[in-house]
């Protein structure tokens, strides 16, 4: 009888666990083999686009959205928004019946509301808000994106409306408030670990109203995420969804070739061809929204005359270039902006590739015997450029040929970024990945005469650019802005203060079981959407 | 003894203040700058920079930063991250159980190979055996780390399919940490199958870092053989008629062992600090790739913190040995 009993439980115990296993196959769970782990779970406190991918594209929502995959920016939490006229003041329209996610940590009572937007965006302008110090407290991109400056106020007129007033008119705001560090988090939240005395929490486990709730995180290894069945514009097409942090891109590979990862970003160079060649994985490419330069410091001799970087420009052999430096996965740049952001200007000519032309210009110069100089190169790989110190080389010999002797120089990174930043170098190599889609975020940033103490490491305060520029930011007609970014690019290109050199494309190695991704042009991954087949 | 135990205890405090001073005076002569790095290319204003600065205590000359991170080491405050912004305890702590297993897993790999070779090739001195054991050995000691582990992965996990490729555990199991020990924390968990996950992502990283310390164990336990093997005792021992495996293993083993033992102490401190090459290689989580990120990303407290405390860790180790040996052997406690 006794044995009966246990074969019995012995059985149901069978089956429930094979009931378990079939329900746990079912699951659709995409494994991402992301590069690093993130800084924390608060997207405002931080700048590293691995720790947006993380938190403001799983977790959280912000009051616009870009298209998935585009540069476009439609509604997000906010349903809609008026500007007024004179372009200082935004009233934002929120959606309603939008829920914060449920955690063991922690029960929303409550819908999102204004009192929301007003703590999330408070928290980074506000130098009194209760939560401004938490974590550390530095907000980089609210910072670098001049939000303090241009915020005057923000105001919750009610539930569902909140209206910002600016100092001046800025026409890329919307598109700035789509960005990651506008995230918004739950004030309710915000103010439960303030009164339990544990707000550094707050940033730790996050609550937020995006399409995954966050489960766990294990530092260095794993973030695990599931699908919000609430969530406002529909549950995520997958189930589960897992961060497996792989910094190396060799092992990030082998992950995806063992079928251990569904998606990786920044492979190898040297694994395309492989990766094209292997059945079982789609390597998707998109343009990068993003520009390789060389900028000449337009401060420091010769490089003050253009002539000199007119002559520059012309003798660098930039398809070579492509060649060698891209292995052909790079378009030329002839403006600073690349194609796929609204205002590039496909009329204006680049220099030609001209030995002879560029020794006549030198000579118009004052320099017929060439000059020495020197010609900074990145010590590490970005996106933008993918091996420096071979472009640099490159540049160098064409260089020669014209009589200028380059000096290549090198430091470790965060040395080559303050040295370049005190305009230490005659010339240099770096680049640029957009953050919004807007124009501005390249010409203003990286050209304009306020960006001269940052961004702006060509020392080019130019005022008939500058003056196109600052009057493309008041204006909010989208036509007329392209007009005034179409004849900046022109200056641009006559005085020369860079050499573009390319925009390089963005390769994904996705499984091929991963349905309807998208390459995000800013560079993050975006996971909401994607599907998996059986 | 307890004379001795306190000589000895106080000779740590000029060790401790060595590895601080040594550290951060290192990581300061490092070029690059922490706000810096953060910043980008996007660059910031002189302001902000200035005020970041001063926020992190970077404004301050250095002995004066250096004697208030002292101030507070012996307070127990090791700072927190610049980029996480959470103690550096608490990171230390989170990160730690999975160096140690590793480590020890690594070394149990090390023992259970590198030993009996030792001993073969030390019996076998001479023979075709003995010199196949030392090639493969001295290949072993050679070997690249970082090559040698992307070499596996491609032959066992790509080409096999036999082991995973990397991290601690298949990212189907949701397992929460209770000990850090992933070994322990899948037998508490109720799910079937994560044990042996967490096993099979052991193997190869275990193999890969316990690749030196068995060539280094094995070579060490031969040339101890072979000395020992000598030894008059050993040969009374044979002339009493016993049985070559006695001889060896009870015999010549028990004493060859003791030198192995310093070695296998040693090399776990080595194992404890240096799993930085295998645990990047395979994602592991663990304590040295945080270091080595952590020194990427100038975050000075927690490369400060990281290398106080496992270096205070060695230390200890070593203060254990030292006073071991004063107890095994009272000639060490008396000589000074």
């Amino acid at each position: 009888m006794k044995r009966r009993k246990l074969l019995s439980i012995a059985v149901m115990a069978v089956l429930f666990c094979m009931l378990a296993v079939s329900v746990h196959a079912k699951e659709k769970t995409l494994v991402y083999c992301s590069e690093g782990s993130p800084e924390g779970f608060t997207p405002a406190l931080y700048t590293s686009g691995t720790t947006f991918d993380a938190t403001a594209n799983t977790i959280y929502d912000q009051l616009a959205k870009f298209e998935r995959g585009e540069t476009k920016v439609i509604p997000g939490l906010a349903e809609s928004w008026d500007i007024s006229e004179d372009g200082k003041t935004y009233t934002f329209h929120l959606r309603k019946g939008v829920k914060f996610h449920t955690t063991p940590y922690f029960t929303p009572t409550r819908d999102f509301n204004a009192d929301d937007v007003l703590f999330s965006f408070n928290r980074q302008f506000d130098k009194n808000h209760p939560y401004n110090k938490v974590s550390g407290g530095s907000y980089e991109y609210f910072e670098g994106m001049n939000m303090g400056k241009l915020i005057k106020s923000i105001e919750k007129k009610d539930d569902y409306t909140v209206v910002f007033t600016l100092n001046n008119p800025e026409a890329p705001f919307i598109a700035n408030l789509a960005m990651a560090f506008a995230s918004i988090g739950s004030s309710e939240y915000a103010n439960k670990m303030l009164v339990a005395k544990t707000p550094d929490e707050f940033d730790q486990k996050p609550i937020g109203t995006g399409p995954f709730v966050f489960v766990s995180y294990q530092k260095d290894s794993t973030i695990r995420y599931k699908a919000f069945d609430k969530y406002w514009a529909g549950r995520a097409k997958i189930d589960k969804l897992v961060f497996s942090i792989t910094p190396d891109a060799s092992v990030r590979y082998a992950k995806l070739k063992a079928g251990e990862a569904h998606v990786m970003p920044y492979p190898n160079p040297a694994d395309l061809p492989a990766m094209k060649a292997d059945p079982n994985i789609n390597l998707m490419e998109k343009e990068g929204l993003n520009v390789g330069y060389l900028a000449f410091n337009c401060q420091k001799e010769p490089f003050t005359n253009v002539k000199v970087r007119q002559a520059l420009s012309m003798a660098i052999n930039k398809k070579a270039i492509i060649e060698a430096v891209y292995q052909g996965a790079g378009k030329i740049a002839k403006n600073p902006i690349p194609p796929t952001i609204w205002s590039y200007n496909d009329a204006v000519k680049d220099y030609e590739y001209n030995v002879e032309g560029a020794k006549k210009l030198l000579a118009e110069a004052g320099f017929a015997n060439g000059f020495e100089t020197d010609l900074w190169a990145m010590p590490v790989q970005r996106p933008y450029n993918p091996n420096a110190k071979r472009m640099a080389e490159m540049i160098q010999e064409d260089w020669s040929k014209i009589g200028v002797k380059a000096k290549i120089v090198s430091y470790e990174w965060g040395e080559y970024l303050k040295r370049s930043l005190a305009a230490e170098h005659s010339s240099l190599l770096l680049g640029w990945t957009g953050d919004n889609g807007d124009p501005d975020n390249f010409l203003a940033v990286l050209l304009g005469c306020d960006a001269m103490e940052s961004s702006n490491r060509a020392r080019w305060c130019y005022k008939p650019f500058n003056d196109l520029i600052v009057k493309a930011k008041l204006v909010s007609n989208q036509a007329e802005r392209t007009k005034l970014y179409q004849q900046a690019q022109v200056i641009f290109k006559e005085q020369a203060p860079w050499v573009t050199v390319a925009h390089s494309v963005v390769f994904e190695p996705l499984n091929k079981k991963v349905m309807d991704y998208k390459i995000d042009p800013f560079g993050q991954h975006i996971f909401y959407g994607v599907d998996l087949k059986d | 003894m307890i004379q001795f135990f306190f000589r000895r205890f106080f000779h740590v405090f000029p060790a401790f203040i060595g590895v601080t001073l040594l550290t951060f005076s290192l990581i300061h002569l490092i070029p690059g700058d922490a706000v810096e790095l953060r910043a980008g290319e996007r660059g910031i204003d002189p302001a902000r920079h200035a005020e970041m600065k001063a926020e992190m205590g970077l404004d301050k000359p250095l002995p004066i930063q250096y004697f208030r991170y002292i101030g507070n080491v012996f307070k127990g405050d090791l700072g927190k991250s610049y980029v996480t912004k959470k103690p550096i305890l608490e990171e230390f702590l989170t990160l730690f159980p999975a160096t140690l297993e590793l480590s020890l897993c690594a070394m149990i790999f090390a023992v259970l190979f590198g030993l009996p070779a030792g001993v073969i090739a030390g019996v076998k001195r001479g023979t075709p055996f003995d010199h196949t054991i030392m090639a493969v050995s001295l290949t072993g000691y050679s070997m690249p780390i970082f090559w040698w582990g992307l070499l596996m992965i491609l032959f066992f996990s790509v080409f096999l399919g036999w082991t995973p490729v990397s991290g601690r555990l298949s990212a189907l199991f949701w397992i929460e940490p209770q000990t850090g020990f992933m070994l322990i924390d899948t037998l508490l968990s109720d799910e079937p199958g994560a044990f042996k996950s967490a096993l099979s992502h052991l193997i190869l990283p275990s193999i890969v870092l316990g690749t030196i310390p068995l060539a280094v164990i094995a070579r060490m336990t031969r040339s101890s053989m072979l000395e020992v093997l000598k030894e008059d005792y050993v040969r009374t021992a044979r002339a009493k008629g016993l049985s070559d495996r006695r001889v060896i293993l009870v015999h010549a083993l028990r004493n060859a062992m003791i030198p192995v033992i310093t070695v296998i102490g040693l090399q776990t401190g080595v194992l404890l600090a240096g799993a930085i090459l295998t645990e990047t290689i395979f994602a592991w989580p663990g304590v040295g790739k945080w270091i080595l990120e952590s020194i990427g990303r100038r975050d000075y407290p927690a490369i400060q913190g990281g290398i106080l405390i496992i270096a205070t860790l060695i230390i200890f180790v070593n203060l254990g040995v030292d006073v071991l040996y004063g107890i095994i052997n009272p000639r060490i406690r008396h000589t000074h």
